[in-house]
């Protein structure tokens, strides 16, 4: 199994958004757990053998959920399980349209996607931009033979044809607000809205 | 950063940002498809005042990876012997809606010259004996690459100090990455008062060579033995050469890099060249990586 | 008709006179100064607050004429004169035709008489076509008027032609002045060789390149008995020299630019060049001696080195522009820097530009004597300004001083009694 965030030589990026202690947490560590292992037999379900399964996580919140469902797989399964890393950032329309200059992740996609059945993962999905940079930039590693969509967390508001194939929970939220998978300082993961 | 025209004028932690960007970079180079379309529409114009088909090509392919259109202007002579002003020719450049300029000149100083005549971020592709800033990050980078930090590393630059504008820019990143710098060569090759880069001036070669973790030999112009720099190739080689022999001088594990292209035998044994502490042809590869974060970065429009 | 300049600050360094008085001046000529001879003036000029002195002499001037008009002629070089408070000039024999001839020198002073505002000497070639290698005909040239010999711009690198413009110009009674850089040691170095010639990786000229020729000249001068005036001294070791020959009793003089006197090689890093210049500017510790040399009198004089360039020669890459920058409408300014920063006094400060000047060339003028010519000029100590390129006179933009602030103008200068500038206002010609 590909290490989903190999360690950069050039010491750490930027940290994730931090949100104050007064957001709401609307997925615990238990709650994520029962959501990415439920995903993970919904993956099962469709494709027992896992022949053609990659997993490709969306750097950087779909990291950590890509991760976890690649564990529920090896345990169910007890086999290698594809995951790769990737970063959308140089296939953002805001990056291409607007000039914004954010700092690229390393992608890591130590397997060929030809032919293959892609799961791409996330942790939250809200205008379905995101997914749809994941799936140009997917399609530059091969033709995949389908590409599947798998998220955390589904908060509506799409401004893109885009449907979820696998969703961990369904959480309505105001455009405004902010919905944040992040690790506690004691190493859990949670998701909050703020 | 608006331009890039000297690392000089970069702080440690932009050099880092590039550094970094550099290392998502890499990968794209590996791809069956080797192109992000992130700078689809744009066009970069590399304007090549001086002959270089090494680092023109490096900044063609760094640019169309990232799918900018990219055009090469070249041009041999100055501007005086065609009897343009540089505000006549950064109108031109500017007429023909570029987004970004690359600019590699013989004479110091023409990418910022040139930058403060046109309204498009300008990244200096090597000015005459003053700076070649890609060329010391992807130095940086690949020396990264193997030591995975350069703090407290010993760094020596072995060669034409004088006038290379590759160990001006090595000095400026290193020496900001943390590292100690030492250069070597010939007292006539060592510019007036190169204290004021950061740098310990050393006598010989072996003094320049003990402990140190990365090794950067510089091109040797034959063009300066008639400048009367030194006497002949034979006597260069002999005393500040990098072959086996000096290279068990450094820290064990030390790599070499060389900007290219190598003059086998003069600056550098062949046996050595093409040995393990090579990094020659990773620099190559690292080239572009950095190259195209460069271009990334400062399409942003300065953010 | 004769004018009364009322209540200013005169300051006559030739007379020693630093005092607040009336002059007055009347068909060309100073009648009186500090006298009781105001009573029948028919012009009153009120003059309170401002400083009133000789008009100034620089004895280093480039006015292109003949031949190369688009960087400045005669009229536009001596507009620029009179606006910078100079009422005398000497202007360079590298014209095109070079001023070797007494039929330039000729041309040149009867043009001078045309179109000229202020008094314009020649100075002519030492040796023909500025080669360095046969003198010119320097008794003729004197004839016509020529008051020094120089081949500025271009050292002579022969030591042995050198020797021989010293000894026979002695005969002639005319300075020789000489630009003092070894072209083989300067080689391609278009800045001061140093920390930031190392830096912004332009080829270097060490100061070495111009302290040994001046070392070499002064002891030609020693060998020959001719008079050696030393052109835009840069460096500390020049200074040394010129003022161990001085003490020697040897004819030196020398002059020094308001750039050498104002900026140091660090301005060079911006690649601008309206920096660059011959001899190039140099380290702090050199124009510290520089200054030294100024106030102690080794350094006889201010000299501008006024030397126009067209845009097209300059807004090029640095190695490839032209050598040089315009002068005469900010050394007011420069020197008056100096003289807050309590360098040296306000009288010795103008005697560098008056009298020193014109005693190191033997000249007539810089003096408020009565019967003098009244070449004077009328100073604004306290104004503020910034030279802009569209503020100069010159028909050039190439300043080095470029937005610099500023303090202290000319508000007036009259040459021969008539008015050649006027602040704010259009001079008629």
């Amino acid at each position: 199994m590909a290490k989903a965030r190999p360690e950069s030589g050039f010491g750490a990026n930027a940290g994730r958004e931090s949100l104050p202690e007064t957001a709401t947490v609307v997925l615990d560590a238990a709650g994520i757990e029962r959501a990415t292992r439920r995903i993970a037999h919904e993956i099962l379900e469709s494709d027992p053998e896992l022949d053609d399964l990659c997993l490709v996580a969306i750097e950087s919140g779909g990291i950590p959920v890509g991760e976890l469902i690649a564990g529920h797989l090896l345990e169910l399964r007890s086999r290698e399980i594809r995951l790769g890393a990737l970063d959308v950032t140089l296939y953002r329309d805001d990056v291409i349209a607007h000039g914004r200059r954010p700092i690229p992740r390393p992608t890591r996609m130590p397997f060929g996607v030809g032919g293959k059945r892609v799961v791409l993962i996330d942790d939250v999905i809200f205008t379905g931009r995101t997914i749809r940079a994941a799936m140009d930039a997917a399609i530059d590693f091969g033709r995949p033979a389908a590409i599947q969509v798998a998220t955390l967390i589904d908060r509506g508001h799409r401004e893109l044809p885009i449907r979820v194939d696998f969703v961990g929970k369904n959480i309505p939220t105001a455009r405004s607000q902010k919905v944040v998978l992040r690790r506690r300082p004691e190493g859990e993961l949670e998701v909050v809205v703020q | 950063m608006r331009h890039l025209l000297g690392i000089e004028d970069l702080s440690r932690e932009q050099i880092e940002r590039i550094l970094t960007t550099a290392d998502a970079m890499l990968e794209i180079s590996q791809r069956e498809i080797k192109r992000v379309p992130t700078l689809r529409g744009r066009t970069v114009i590399n304007v090549f005042l001086e002959s270089s088909t090494r680092t023109r090509v490096s900044f063609e392919i760094a640019a169309k990876r990232l799918s900018a259109d990219a055009i090469n202007v070249s041009s041999a002579g100055s501007s005086l012997a065609k009897a343009e002003t540089l505000t006549d020719m950064a109108l031109n450049l500017a007429a023909m809606n570029a987004d970004l300029l690359v600019v590699r000149d013989r004479t110091a100083g023409v990418p910022q010259m040139l930058s403060e005549r046109v309204g498009v971020p300008v990244v200096n592709a090597g000015d005459g004996c003053h700076e070649h800033p890609t060329q010391a990050l992807l130095d940086a980078f690949t020396a990264l690459q193997s030591l995975g930090s350069l703090e407290g590393r010993v760094v020596a630059i072995v060669g034409d100090i004088a006038h290379s504008r590759v160990a001006r820019s090595d000095i400026y990143a290193f020496t900001k990455l943390g590292a100690e710098v030492r250069v070597a060569g010939p007292a006539s090759m060592i510019p007036l008062e190169v204290e004021a880069l950061g740098v310990k001036s050393c006598r010989t070669i072996e003094e320049a060579f003990a402990g140190a973790d990365v090794i950067v030999m510089l091109r040797i112009q034959r063009e300066r033995i008639e400048g009367a720099l030194f006497p002949s190739l034979r006597e260069y080689s002999q005393t500040f050469g990098l072959d086996s022999a000096t290279l068990r001088l450094a820290h064990p594990g030390a790599i070499v890099l060389h900007p290219g292209p190598i003059n086998r035998g003069v600056e550098i044994s062949p046996e050595v060249a093409d040995a393990e502490p090579s990094r020659i042809l990773d620099q190559v590869t690292n080239g572009v990586a950095v190259r195209m974060a460069v271009l990334y970065l400062l399409t942003g429009g300065g953010s | 008709m004769s004018v009364l300049i009322r209540g200013a600050r005169v300051l006559d360094p030739a007379a020693g006179r630093d005092e607040i008085a009336d002059l007055v001046f009347e068909d060309g000529r100073i009648v009186d100064v500090g006298g009781s001879a105001a009573a029948g003036a028919k012009q009153v000029i009120e003059a309170q607050g401002l400083w009133l002195a000789p008009g100034f002499v620089d004895l280093h001037t480039h006015l292109r004429e003949p031949g190369q008009e688009y960087k400045e002629d005669i009229e536009s070089g001596t507009r620029a004169a009179a606006a910078g408070g100079f009422t005398t000039i000497c202007c360079m024999a590298n014209t095109d035709p070079v001023n070797d001839t007494p039929a330039v020198t000729e041309h040149i002073l009867r043009r001078a008489g045309q179109a000229g505002r202020v008094r314009v000497h020649a100075i002519a070639a030492a040796t023909q076509g500025l080669r360095g290698e046969i003198m010119s005909e320097m008794v003729g040239l004197r004839d016509a008027g020529a008051v020094a010999f120089s081949d500025d711009g271009q050292p002579i690198m022969n030591a042995g032609v050198m020797r021989r413009v010293l000894e026979y110009s002695r005969g002639v009674d005319r300075p020789v002045v000489a630009h003092c850089e070894d072209l083989d040691l300067k080689a391609d170095g278009v800045v001061h060789e140093g920390a930031h010639s190392t830096c912004c990786g332009l080829a270097g000229s060490p100061a070495e390149a111009e302290t040994v020729m001046v070392a070499r000249d002064i002891e030609l001068a020693r060998l020959t008995g001719g008079r050696l005036h030393v052109a835009h001294v840069s460096a500390a070791r020049s200074v040394e020299l010129i003022r161990e020959a001085k003490d020697a009793g040897l004819r030196v003089t020398a002059e020094v630019t308001p750039h050498h006197l104002a900026l140091t090689d660090e301005v060079i890093r911006g690649y601008d060049t309206n920096k660059k210049m011959a001899p190039p500017l140099r380290t702090s510790a050199d124009r510290e001696a520089l200054v030294q040399g100024l106030a102690d009198g080794t350094l006889d004089c201010i000299a501008t080195d006024h030397a126009p360039h067209a845009v097209f020669e300059k807004d090029v890459e640095f190695t490839a522009a032209a050598y040089g920058v315009v002068g005469l409408e900010t050394a007011l300014p420069i020197a008056l820097e100096l003289v807050r920063e309590e360098r040296m006094s306000a009288l010795d400060a103008l005697e560098r530009l008056t009298s020193g000047p014109a005693r190191a060339f033997g000249l007539q003028a810089g003096t408020l004597e009565p019967g003098s010519p009244a070449d004077l000029v009328l100073i604004d100590p306290e104004r503020g300004w910034k030279p802009s390129p569209d503020s100069l006179a010159s028909r050039s933009r190439n300043s080095a001083f470029l937005e610099r602030e500023m303090v202290g103008g000319v508000v007036r200068t009259w040459v021969d009694g008539r008015l050649a500038f006027a602040f704010g206002e259009e001079t008629p010609g």
